[in-house]
């Protein structure tokens, strides 16, 4: 029998520095050439090639805000007129939704992430992993095609009739795109539930895993059981719209809000995939830089998987005006209430968590703080939109815009960027400017809050979204929501550059430069490719922090990491 | 590390009893998001058949049901063989796996070909969806129901997504063919064999549910 099936992990004599004792051979330096990362299975060299895909979509999608922006200073439509308006917030929304946030941190730092958090070598599927990524791409260049080819105008959420029978554009190239890159989804979180049940490390108990394991475990069970309905129901467009088979057709006895109930079915609970992650992410900033244990763990577990299954319930609530029987509507309005629960359960973990610790503003707990503030207020206003009667008075206006960019970018691109800035170092090895970290996440606050609070006001009075021109009277307002996205521009291009320049330049950073807890933090930064050279074998629960006691040993650290 | 790993164990894995029961809920966490995605149609077609209970009663009535049942009883005999070749695979048994997958590929492959013909008749007889979709000339009370080609659309699209699950199934076979062929398979090792079989009785499922909902409900009348 031939023995070819799998590589058996080689011995490496050479790891170790001998005079040093150091690890010299990490994921980034085991191998080098284009073939070594495009044909890797390395879970970490996967989450470095979503890390760069997932940023070039990023700032693609930054790209039709800006024109959207630049168009709104003026009342008239002056930059552009309303057919190319329509295709700037359709590819905006697309790019951003499908492409950025739902693959953000799952597939970057998931993918980073989750099997040395948990003791493992790899992935349970590595090169389903790989394969994951290869489909986000030719998904993303065939979204980009459509793009370049003349674009879309439907709205991100693909509304029938107008886009099975009216639109003009590329519909069925574009729907293809995201149908392709669902397949990304739905393989990163079967890939995610597999590894979380079978390749814990000895000892890693379900309540010793890190919050960040729970939060992608509930995530990936929304990809896997809401995509594929997303996917069948793209297809019906496509086929819709190709052969007017009649499905989502009036004229042929079809229903156009069976499409609405089948896309929101998955793009609420879309909304999860994205917070959820983010939620995580936050879990694990805020015990470390308060320097205490997370308060109520299993509260703030449970909350993820509450939030997993409620979610899946309250999709009606996008549908208040389409014409749903108005007790439908009832019992959406409550289970949106409901829904709030469990995240109002995390926020109120975190602040607790945060009294009387020992906190510390570095920067990733900056944009903590700067998450728990605005993911409050985007939580918020989603209670004013659960509620019938509100709904119906700011229904399809800048509220609407306003609240899911605060959840969206308020709280999970927080979120994102500070994770990244928290695991950096364990990725490269190396340190970001601290100063130039404070001062974009600064940056990025204020440039949020003046961008979209004014939406809020807008929204309020009356100003409907998705059009180009607007009355005179909303200038004012619009005119600070275009100038804080200048400052949000900036505030992102700065991390990017920074990054950038820590590579070669950035101090390197030690094993655990945060005194973390964790497994991440246990073995070398950059990890070796099979992460740890033992198995670790976990005898304790997660967070051991101690405020009293650290806070001493963290101030050293602090003060020798400056004098380096 | 590698005195406890066989070369059959993939480097991620500890042992093989990791890997088997790893890449086992991997295959059934794979179905999960399989039944979301029939799921959405079957919810269509639920709709749709309770709006127009005439229309779907009247429509159904002209898929075959004989060619129905012929592809049902082919289909279920596919799974038994499908299920042999496992139980043959887990024996060691070369010889007898290869027999058994064949088979089942020639059950599957016959399956198709029934799917096929009906898919034929319904090109002739008018009955596919689009412009030429014409219902009258097979029966004189259509006129008064002219949602009758919303049936056509959910069968086409129902079956054609069930029978586009088959061919990946007979790719899947010919993948286990070759493999079994060179020996890759043992009684220690022939995950492989089991999992894609879970994968050939769960299509087989879906096609159970398709036929009663698409040939058989409120025919009688
Ligand atoms: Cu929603």
């Amino acid at each position: 029998m031939e023995m070819d099936r799998t590589v058996v992990a080689e011995e490496r004599p050479t790891i170790i520095d001998t005079v040093t004792g150091a690890i010299r051979e990490n994921y980034l330096n085991a191998n080098y050439g284009l073939k070594s990362w495009f044909l890797t299975v390395d879970h970490k060299r996967i989450a470095i090639l979503y890390l760069i895909s997932i940023t070039l979509f990023f700032f693609l999608g930054g790209s039709f805000a800006v024109m959207i922006r630049l168009e709104l200073i003026t009342p008239q439509g002056d930059l552009v007129q309303a057919e190319t308006y329509n295709k700037l917030f359709t590819m905006h929304g697309i790019v951003m939704v499908f492409f950025f946030l739902i693959p953000s941190i799952p597939a970057v730092l998931g993918n980073f992430l989750v099997p040395i958090m948990i003791g493992a070598r790899d992935m349970a599927f590595p090169r389903l992993n790989l394969a994951s990524w290869y489909i986000y791409v030719v998904g993303g260049l065939f979204t980009l095609g459509a793009m370049i080819a003349g674009g879309i105008d439907t709205g991100w959420t693909f509304y029938t009739p107008y886009s099975t029978s009216f639109s003009n554009t590329y519909v069925i190239a574009t729907g293809l795109g995201i149908f392709v890159v669902g397949f990304s989804s739905i393989l990163t979180g079967l890939n995610f539930i597999v590894t979380i049940h079978k390749m814990r490390a000895p000892g890693l108990t379900w309540f010793r895993l890190p919050l960040f394991i729970w939060s992608n475990y509930a995530t990936s069970i929304i990809m896997v059981l809401g995509t594929p309905v997303i996917a069948v129901t793209i297809l019906l467009v496509a086929l819709e719209r190709g052969l007017h088979i009649g499905i989502f057709d009036p004229a042929l006895g079809g229903d156009p809000i069976l499409f609405q109930h089948l896309f929101w079915f998955y793009s609420h609970p879309a909304v999860y995939i994205m917070i959820l992650p983010a939620m995580g992410v936050i879990s694990e900033l805020v015990a470390c830089f308060s320097r205490r244990r997370v308060f109520g763990y299993k509260f703030v577990a449970f909350a993820s998987l509450g939030i997993a299954v409620i979610g899946f319930l309250v999709w009606g609530h996008h549908m208040f005006v389409s014409g749903q029987s108005s007790y439908a509507g009832m019992i959406f309005s409550f289970l949106s209430f409901i829904v709030a629960i469990p995240s109002a359960i995390k926020v109120f973990n975190w602040t607790a968590t945060m009294y009387k610790g020992s906190i510390s503003y570095d920067t990733p707990m900056l944009y903590v703080m700067g998450f728990i503030g605005l993911f409050t207020i985007g939580g918020l206003t989603g209670l004013f939109l659960a509620c019938l009667g509100v709904d119906i008075h700011v229904h399809d206006t800048y509220f609407i815009v306003a609240h899911f960019h605060y959840i969206m970018v308020g709280g999970t691109i927080m979120a994102y960027l500070g994770g990244i800035h928290f695991w950096w170092p364990k990725i490269t090895g190396r340190m970001y400017p601290e100063g130039w970290g404070k001062f974009s996440a600064l940056l990025i606050f204020v440039g949020f809050n003046l961008t979209f609070f004014p939406q809020f006001l807008l929204g309020y009075l009356g100003m409907p979204r998705r059009y180009y021109a607007y009355p005179q009277e909303f200038q004012v307002l619009n005119v600070m929501s275009s100038a804080g996205a200048s400052v949000l521009g900036v505030g992102y291009l700065l991390p990017l550059v920074y990054f950038l320049w820590s590579l070669r330049y950035g101090r390197i950073a030690g094993s655990n430069p945060w005194k973390a807890t964790g497994l991440e933090w246990q073995t070398s930064s950059p990890p070796p490719t099979e992460n740890f050279l033992a198995t670790p074998v976990v005898t304790e629960e997660p967070y051991q922090y101690s405020p009293e006691e650290t806070e001493a040993e963290y101030a050293m650290t602090k003060k020798e990491n400056v004098n380096v | 590390m590698s005195e406890t790993h066989s070369s059959l164990v993939a480097h991620q894995f500890d042992d093989g009893v990791q890997q088997k029961q790893a890449t086992t809920l991997g295959m059934w966490v794979f179905l999960i998001t399989e039944i979301m995605f029939f799921g959405g149609l079957i919810l269509a077609y639920t709709v749709y058949r309770i709006k127009y209970p005439e229309e779907f009663h009247h429509a159904s009535k002209h898929l075959d049901y004989v060619m129905g049942t012929v592809n049902t009883c082919i289909l279920l005999c596919s799974s038994l063989t499908m299920a042999f070749a496992v139980h043959a695979a887990q024996e060691g048994k070369r010889k007898l796996t290869m027999i058994f997958i064949v088979v089942t590929m020639v059950l599957g492959a016959a399956f198709l070909g029934v799917k096929g013909w009906e898919y034929y008749t319904k090109y002739t007889d008018h009955l596919i969806p689009g412009p030429n979709y014409d219902l009258n000339h097979l029966w004189e009370g259509a006129g008064l129901l002219p949602k009758t080609q919303l049936f056509f659309s959910l069968y086409f699209a129902m079956t054609g997504l069930h029978a586009f699950h088959m061919l990946i199934g007979l790719g899947l076979m010919t993948w286990l063919f070759v493999k079994t062929k060179r020996g890759r398979f043992s009684k220690e090792y022939f995950n492989p064999v089991e999992v894609c079989g879970l994968y050939w009785h769960f299509v087989d499922i879906v096609w159970i549910f398709l036929f009663p909902l698409l040939y058989l409900v409120d025919r009688s009348h």
